[in-house]
C-alpha cells in the first residue's frame, strides 16, 4: 500500500540517510544544530527541507535503457538503410538487426515501466501533441513495426535464395528495403523526442536544459548506433559507422559539457553523487571509444572494442541524466532558489516600468 | 469524451503555429477551452484561508472517508507515523493524501518582530521575524521550521524554556511562537501540467473546470507525477494508478460541496464559484492588511501567473516555500512548442549526419 514515489516515504520517517546526502541538503548546512545561522550557503527556506515536486516514478533501469535502446535503434536504422544502398552488406545487416532489436527491446522496457503494463494500448487511444510520451508512442510504434519487418526480410531473404525461391526473395528484399527506408526516416525523431520527454517536466535540471538535451541525446544516439555498426560490420564496410560514431561522441561530449555549465546552480547534481560518477564514466568511455575508432578502425578487434566503448558511453549518459533529474526533483533548493530569483527579477523590472512616468512628473 | 481530446489536440496545433497562446497565460474558461459546450456550469474551486486554520485535520479525515482513499502506506514499525515535523504526520500530498495540513512553528525571541514581509531574509527563518539569538536559557536557538538536526526528529522540548512547563506556549516571556497551519490540496490549475502530459487521456478537464483522473483509463505511466509543478499527483503502488484530489467530482454532480470544505469547522476551506471566491479572497486580504497583518498574501489567485491561476488558491501568512509550495510555479508545457522545435531541428541534423557519414564513402 505504499505510494510509489521514492522521494516521499524515506524522508517522511527519516530513515534514509543516503538519500539525504543525495539531495545535497547537507551542503547547504540545513538543520545542523547551531550551524545554519552562521553558514547560510544558498539561502532559501522550505518546509522542513522536504522536496517540493515529486521525483519521477519511472523505473530504473527501464527508462534509461529505453532511451539508450531507442537512440541505438534510431541511428542504426539509417546505417542499415544507407549501408544497403551503398553496397555495404555487413553494415546493412548490423544496422537492420540493431534497429529491430533496439526498438523491440525499448518497447519492452517502456511497457514494463508502466505501473499497469496491461494497459499499454491505452496510449494509442489518443494522440496528444502536448504529451511527449503520446507523441513518442506514435513514433515508436511505426518505427518498431518497420524495423522489425526490415530485420525479418534481412533474415528470411538468404534462406529463400538458398531454397531457390529467387522470385520471392526479390520481393522480400524490395519490401525490406522499403520498410528499412521508412524506419530510417522515422529514426531521427525517435532519437531526439526523448529529450522533450524529459524536459517537459517540472524537474528543474531537465526542464532548464531543454535547449541542450536534444543535442546531447542526438549525439548519444549517433555514438550508440555508430558504435554498434563498428561492432558488427567488417572493416571494409565500417567507415560510415566510424564517422557517425566519432561525430556523435564529440557532439555528446561537447553538448554535455555546455549543458552542465549553463545550468548553473541546477547543474550541481552533475557534480556530485551518482550522476557525477555516471557522467564521468560516460565521458571516459566516449573519449576512449572515439580515439580508439580513429586509431583502430582498420583492425576488426579494435574497431569492435571502440564500438563497445562508445555504446557504453552512450548508455551511461542516459543513466547519468536520469539520476541527475531524480536528484534535482528531490532538492527543494532547485525549486525555491531559481523561482525566487525569477520573482525578484520580475519585481525589479516591474519597478522600472513604473518608475519613469513618476519621474517625468517630478 | 474522445471528442474533448480531439479538440484539445487541435488547440495545441494552433498553439504550435503560434496563433493561440493556449498553453499558458490567463484563460477565463478552461472548460470551454477543453471542448465543453458553452452551457457547462461555472468554474468552481477552493479558497483556503490559512489565517483561520486551526490544524484540526478534519479535512484530511473527511477526504479519506468520502473518497475511500486508502492508508498512505508505511511500514508497520512506524506505528504512530511521527515525522518530527510538528503535528504534521502526513508529510506531503500524494496518491493517498489528497489534503495535507502543514504545520510550521515559527519560534522567535520576544519583541524582535520585524514589521513586514518581502524584506531581507535571514538564513532559513520564516519571515516576519528576524533571526533568533539566544533565548537566555542556554539552548542554541533554532527555528522549528528548519530540518531536524541529524535527520532525526525535532526536539520540541529544546525549543521551550527550562522553566518546566511543556506544550504550546504562545507566547511566553522570552519568545513568541507563531503557528502557521495550512491545508494543501491539488490546485486544479488553469494550465495543468499533469493533464497536458498525460498520454492516455486519463486526466481530463471537467465541466466544472477541475482536473480529474479517470482511473479506468490511467495506465500508470507516471508522466503526470514529475510534471506537476506543485508535487501533488502521485502513483499509488498498490494499484499502479495515479491519484489526486478530484475536488469531489461525484459530489459536485449532486450539487454538494466537497467533503473537506463541508468538514472544515473554521471555514478555512471555502468552496464555491471561482469568481466569487476570488472576490471574497480579495476582500479578506484587504481586511487583514487593514488590521496590520501585512504578511498576508494570496497565492495562486493571479490569472497571470505561470499556470494561469489556480482553481484552488490560498491566503498565506508567509512566503509560499515555508509551506512547501513553489514560489513561482510555471506549467512545463509553456515551453513545449520551443522544445518540439528544438527536437525537430536536432532530428533533421541527426538525419543529415547519418547521410553525411556515407559521403564519398572511402573504402579501405
Ligand atoms: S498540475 Fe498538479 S496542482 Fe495542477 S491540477 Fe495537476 S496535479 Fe493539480
Ligand atoms: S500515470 Fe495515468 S494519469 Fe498520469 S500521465 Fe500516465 S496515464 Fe495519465
Amino acid at each position: 500500500m505504499t505510494d510509489t514515489n521514492p522521494a516521499e516515504i524515506p524522508t517522511r520517517f527519516g530513515h534514509d540517510e543516503g538519500r539525504e546526502a543525495d539531495r545535497g541538503s547537507e551542503r547547504r548546512g540545513r538543520g545542523r544544530k547551531g550551524e545554519q545561522l552562521q553558514v547560510p550557503e544558498a539561502e532559501f527556506r522550505s518546509y522542513y527541507g522536504r522536496p517540493i515536486i515529486k521525483a519521477p516514478v519511472w523505473k530504473n533501469p527501464d527508462v534509461p535503457l529505453y532511451l539508450f535502446l531507442g537512440g541505438l535503434a534510431a541511428t542504426s536504422a539509417g546505417l542499415g538503410a544507407l549501408g544497403g544502398a551503398t553496397d555495404r552488406p555487413t553494415l546493412r545487416r548490423t544496422g537492420r538487426l540493431a534497429a529491430a532489436g533496439g526498438a523491440v527491446g525499448g518497447t519492452v522496457f517502456l511497457v514494463h515501466d508502466l505501473h499497469r503494463p496491461s494497459r499499454f494500448l491505452h496510449m494509442l487511444r489518443v494522440f496528444k501533441p502536448t504529451s511527449p510520451l503520446s507523441v513518442g508512442t506514435w513514433i515508436l510504434s511505426p518505427f518498431a513495426t518497420f524495423a522489425a519487418a526490415t530485420a525479418a526480410a534481412e533474415v528470411v531473404e538468404p534462406s529463400l535464395r538458398r531454397r531457390g525461391a529467387h522470385g520471392l526473395a526479390r520481393v522480400v528484399r524490395r519490401a525490406g528495403n522499403a520498410s528499412g527506408a521508412a524506419s530510417a526516416v522515422i529514426g531521427p525523431a525517435l532519437g531526439t523526442y526523448t529529450a522533450v520527454l524529459f524536459s517537459n517536466t517540472a524537474v528543474p535540471t531537465w526542464h532548464e536544459a531543454h535547449r541542450h538535451l536534444p543535442i546531447v541525446f542526438a549525439g548519444s544516439a549517433a555514438a550508440a548506433g555508430g558504435g554498434m555498426g563498428l561492432v558488427g560490420s567488417s572493416v571494409r564496410d565500417n567507415v560510415p559507422a566510424a564517422r557517425l560514431a566519432v561525430a556523435g561522441a564529440a557532439v555528446e561530449l561537447a553538448a554535455g559539457e555546455v549543458m552542465e555549465r549553463q545550468l548553473g546552480l541546477l547543474g550541481d547534481v552533475y557534480r556530485k553523487g551518482r550522476a557525477h560518477t555516471l557522467m564521468r564514466a560516460s565521458k571516459a568511455c566516449l573519449a576512449a571509444g572515439a580515439v580508439g575508432t580513429l586509431l583502430g578502425r582498420r583492425r576488426r578487434w579494435s574497431a569492435a572494442l571502440s564500438g563497445l566503448a562508445l555504446m557504453a558511453g552512450s548508455a551511461l549518459t542516459r543513466f547519468g541524466v536520469f539520476d541527475a533529474g531524480i536528484a534535482s526533483a528531490n532538492d527543494p533548493a532547485h525549486i525555491v532558489v531559481p523561482q525566487r530569483e525569477r520573482l525578484e527579477q520580475r519585481r525589479s523590472t516591474m519597478d522600472q516600468d513604473v518608475a519613469p512616468p513618476d519621474r517625468t512628473f517630478a | 469524451m474522445t471528442n474533448v481530446f480531439d479538440r484539445a489536440g487541435g488547440k495545441v496545433w494552433d498553439a504550435f503555429s503560434g496563433t493561440t497562446p493556449s498553453l499558458s497565460g490567463p484563460l477565463p474558461d478552461p472548460s470551454t477551452d477543453a471542448g465543453w459546450s458553452g452551457d457547462h456550469p461555472k468554474r468552481v474551486g477552493f479558497f483556503t484561508d490559512t489565517s483561520v486554520c486551526i490544524g484540526c485535520k478534519a479535512c484530511e479525515v473527511a477526504c479519506k472517508e468520502w473518497n475511500l482513499v486508502p492508508d498512505d502506506g508505511t511500514d508497520a514499525s512506524d506505528l504512530y507515523r511521527l515525522t518530527g515535523m510538528s503535528y504534521d504526520n502526513t508529510g506531503d500530498l500524494g496518491a493517498s493524501s489528497w489534503r495535507h495540513v502543514a504545520f510550521i512553528e515559527d519560534v522567535r525571541p520576544h519583541g524582535t518582530a520585524t514589521p513586514a514581509h518581502g524584506g531581507q531574509q535571514t538564513g532559513f527563518l520564516p519571515a516576519g521575524l528576524p533571526a533568533v539569538h539566544g533565548g537566555g536559557n542556554g539552548h542554541t536557538p533554532r527555528d522549528a521550521a528548519t530540518a531536524p538536526p541529524d535527520g532525526g526528529t525535532v526536539d520540541l522540548l529544546a525549543l521551550l524554556p527550562d522553566s518546566g512547563a511543556h506544550g504550546q506556549q504562545t507566547p511566553d516571556d522570552e519568545r513568541d511562537v507563531r503557528w502557521l497551519m495550512s491545508s494543501d490540496v491539488c490546485k486544479h490549475c488553469t494550465h495543468a501540467g499533469c493533464l497536458d502530459v498525460c498520454p492516455t487521456g486519463a486526466l481530463f478537464r471537467t465541466e466544472f473546470g477541475t482536473v480529474v483522473v479517470q482511473d479506468d483509463i490511467c495506465n500508470g505511466c507516471g508522466y503526470c507525477v514529475p510534471s506537476c509543478p506543485y508535487g501533488v499527483i502521485d502513483v499509488r503502488e498498490s494499484d499502479g494508478g495515479a491519484h489526486k484530489c478530484t475536488l469531489c467530482y461525484d459530489r459536485l454532480g449532486e450539487g454538494l460541496e466537497p467533503a473537506c470544505a463541508k468538514a472544515c469547522p473554521t471555514n478555512s476551506i471555502q468552496f464555491g464559484d471561482l469568481d466569487e471566491l476570488q472576490a471574497a479572497a480579495d476582500a479578506r486580504l484587504a481586511e487583514l492588511h487593514g488590521r496590520g497583518v501585512q504578511e498576508a498574501r494570496l497565492y495562486g489567485r493571479d490569472p497571470d501567473d505561470g499556470v494561469g491561476g489556480d482553481g484552488a488558491f490560498f491566503l498565506l501568512l508567509d512566503e509560499p516555500e515555508v509551506y512547501g509550495l513553489p514560489p513561482d510555479p510555471i506549467v512545463t508545457t509553456r515551453d513545449l512548442p520551443e522544445m518540439w522545435r528544438n527536437a525537430a531541428l536536432t532530428a533533421v541534423g541527426l538525419g543529415a549526419a547519418v547521410v553525411a557519414a556515407f559521403w564519398k564513402g572511402g573504402r579501405r
